[in-house]
């Protein structure tokens, strides 16, 4: 790997780090609020979902900018999903409710919201272990078809987020507009727009460099 | 005009010095007051400002207070956004002088009251009462203010007034939240007639022995504390004496999730989430939610014989 792309993705990796690093810094300062529990669960999820947005714009944004490059992103963007995931589900059964197996049990059983998010965490563990190189290439054309999991994982993200809160759907919304236009673009006609997208901006970008020759 | 000399003066005319410092401080006393009347603010209207000649209440509970600091920053008052940081952040344009509260519907006696003798209108308690989001949090809170019975006895109701329904305020301008319709405004809550007589429920102005702060209801709100917390509405400007049950805001909302009497009640769950426990605020592991919030020796008999699944 060149010396440049190895200090990006380092940089990309520090970056990735900033929302735990945050969580740290106003724990010690004592700057979660009255409900800490809440806080770090509420922040400990939406950067969980965030990651899956993130690690689903990777491709639509390959193909508007055909930067192939992007795609050494893919695996460590998913992977920091999947960590932030880790750590809001140890936050619940940790801090929220203190290892009462039963009580988690009756809550994923009972309550759709945790249904939807147990859901898509435990889909997640997979494409986590399945992630490696090694896997990609034992798994051959069924890796890819596992991967696309990954869409229904974000679904259930944003469900869960949409049954937990109270009134407020403004957030949730958001997230899930953004999962639609994502989703949307690589629909085949979402494809082509990327294409016609990047075609001028190639062409933009060439005809700049012409008039500066 | 009769000329006073030196030698006039009887030893018993003079003031003994402590009598004169004391004079001293009620005309100081008297002059503040006299300033704030000039400037058209009461004293007293400021949060964080004590508030004189509280009595202690036998109504208060003996449990471990919930930090002033979190009592004032993590609350739920749409008006001013949806976040738990938002009241304390926007609040600040709420202007609590001049106020008023209209006193209205099946009543002998409607009155429009100022704030500022409401204030006076009964004895002000210290009331350390517990407070119970429907969220499934809890705080401690010491609030002040008087029964909420006083007002009520002197509207004097008629044969006619079954339910008491109460107003917030509803200006766009001083609560930024307004212009997002979250909920339908202004904000609406009911109680039971014999509900809102129940010695328990108060209008509170104040917490901490201090004027109540913007963000936790100023100037004047209600507390019921066996209920949820939304039951115990903000910044009053309204209470109406009416036959029919209120359509509260939280019931137009989402009917099948809020009831009207909303009791805190272990063992009716919110549609989406468990009410059997609660996390108190300063406590690391939750506790197990009481029945009525734990006033069920105080208030159980308001509902003997209904099904409280029912009347959720």
């Amino acid at each position: 790997m060149p010396t440049a792309l190895r200090t990006l993705k380092a940089g990309v990796f520090l970056m990735c780090l900033l929302p735990l690093a945050r969580l740290v810094y106003l724990g010690g300062v004592g700057g979660l609020g009255a409900n800490p529990i809440e806080f770090v669960t509420h922040s400990t999820g939406t950067w969980a979902l965030t990651g899956l947005m993130v690690t689903l714009s990777v491709t639509p944004l390959r193909r508007l900018t055909g930067q192939a490059d992007l795609l050494r992103y893919r695996r460590m963007l998913g992977l920091f999903a999947f960590f932030y995931a880790c750590l809001h589900f140890v936050t619940y059964i940790w801090l929220d409710q203190f290892f009462d197996l039963a009580a988690i049990a009756k809550d994923i059983v009972k309550r759709p919201f945790v249904t939807v998010g147990f859901a898509a965490f435990i889909l997640l563990v997979p494409l986590a272990v399945t992630s490696t190189h090694a896997m990609m290439r034992r798994l051959g054309r069924r890796w890819q078809r596992l991967h696309r999991l990954v869409y229904l994982i974000a679904l259930l993200g944003v469900v869960h987020y949409l049954w937990l809160v109270k009134k407020d759907l403004t957030e949730p919304l958001i997230y899930g507009g953004i999962l639609a236009l994502l989703l949307a673009l690589r629909l085949p006609w979402g494809a082509v727009l990327l294409q016609a997208a990047r075609n001028r901006f190639v062409q933009a970008g060439s005809s700049d460099m012409r008039s500066r020759l | 005009m009769p000329i006073l000399h030196p030698n006039d003066i009887v030893s018993s005319e003079i003031t003994p010095p402590e009598i004169y410092r004391e004079r001293r401080r009620f005309m100081q006393g008297m002059g503040a007051l006299a300033a704030g009347a000039i400037l058209g603010v009461a004293p007293e209207a400021g949060a964080g400002v004590k508030l004189a000649g509280v009595r202690a209440s036998a109504y208060s509970i003996d449990e471990d207070k919930t930090p002033y600091k979190d009592v004032t920053t993590y609350n739920n008052f749409y008006e001013f956004g949806t976040g738990k940081g938002d009241p304390s952040e926007n609040a600040g344009s709420l202007k609590t002088r001049p106020w008023t509260v209209a006193v209205e519907g099946e009543v002998a006696n409607p009155k429009t009251y100022d704030i500022d003798a409401l204030l006076k209108l009964a004895p002000l308690e210290e009331r350390v009462y517990r407070m119970r989001c429907v969220e499934g949090w809890s705080m401690v809170i010491p609030w002040v203010g008087f029964p909420l019975k006083e007002l009520i006895r002197r509207a004097a109701p008629t044969g006619n007034a079954r339910y008491v329904e109460f107003v917030t305020l509803n200006d766009p301008e001083q609560m930024p939240g307004l212009r997002r319709r979250i909920l339908s405004w202004p904000y609406l809550e009911g109680l039971r007639l014999d509900e809102a007589m129940h010695p328990l429920a108060i209008l509170a102005v104040g917490l901490y022995g201090e004027v109540l702060p913007n963000q936790n209801g100023a100037p004047i709100r209600l507390v019921v504390p066996w209920k949820y917390g939304f039951k115990s509405a903000k910044s009053i400007v309204r209470i109406r004496f009416v036959e029919k049950p209120p359509l509260t805001t939280w019931m137009a909302a989402a009917p099948r999730e809020y009831g009207f009497y909303s009791n805190v009640n272990p063992e009716v769950d919110h549609p989406r989430w468990s009410q059997a426990r609660e996390r108190r605020i300063g406590e690391l592991s939750k506790r197990d939610t009481l029945m009525f919030n734990g006033y069920g020796a105080q208030v159980a008999q308001l509902y003997r014989g209904m099904d409280l699944q029912k009347f959720f």
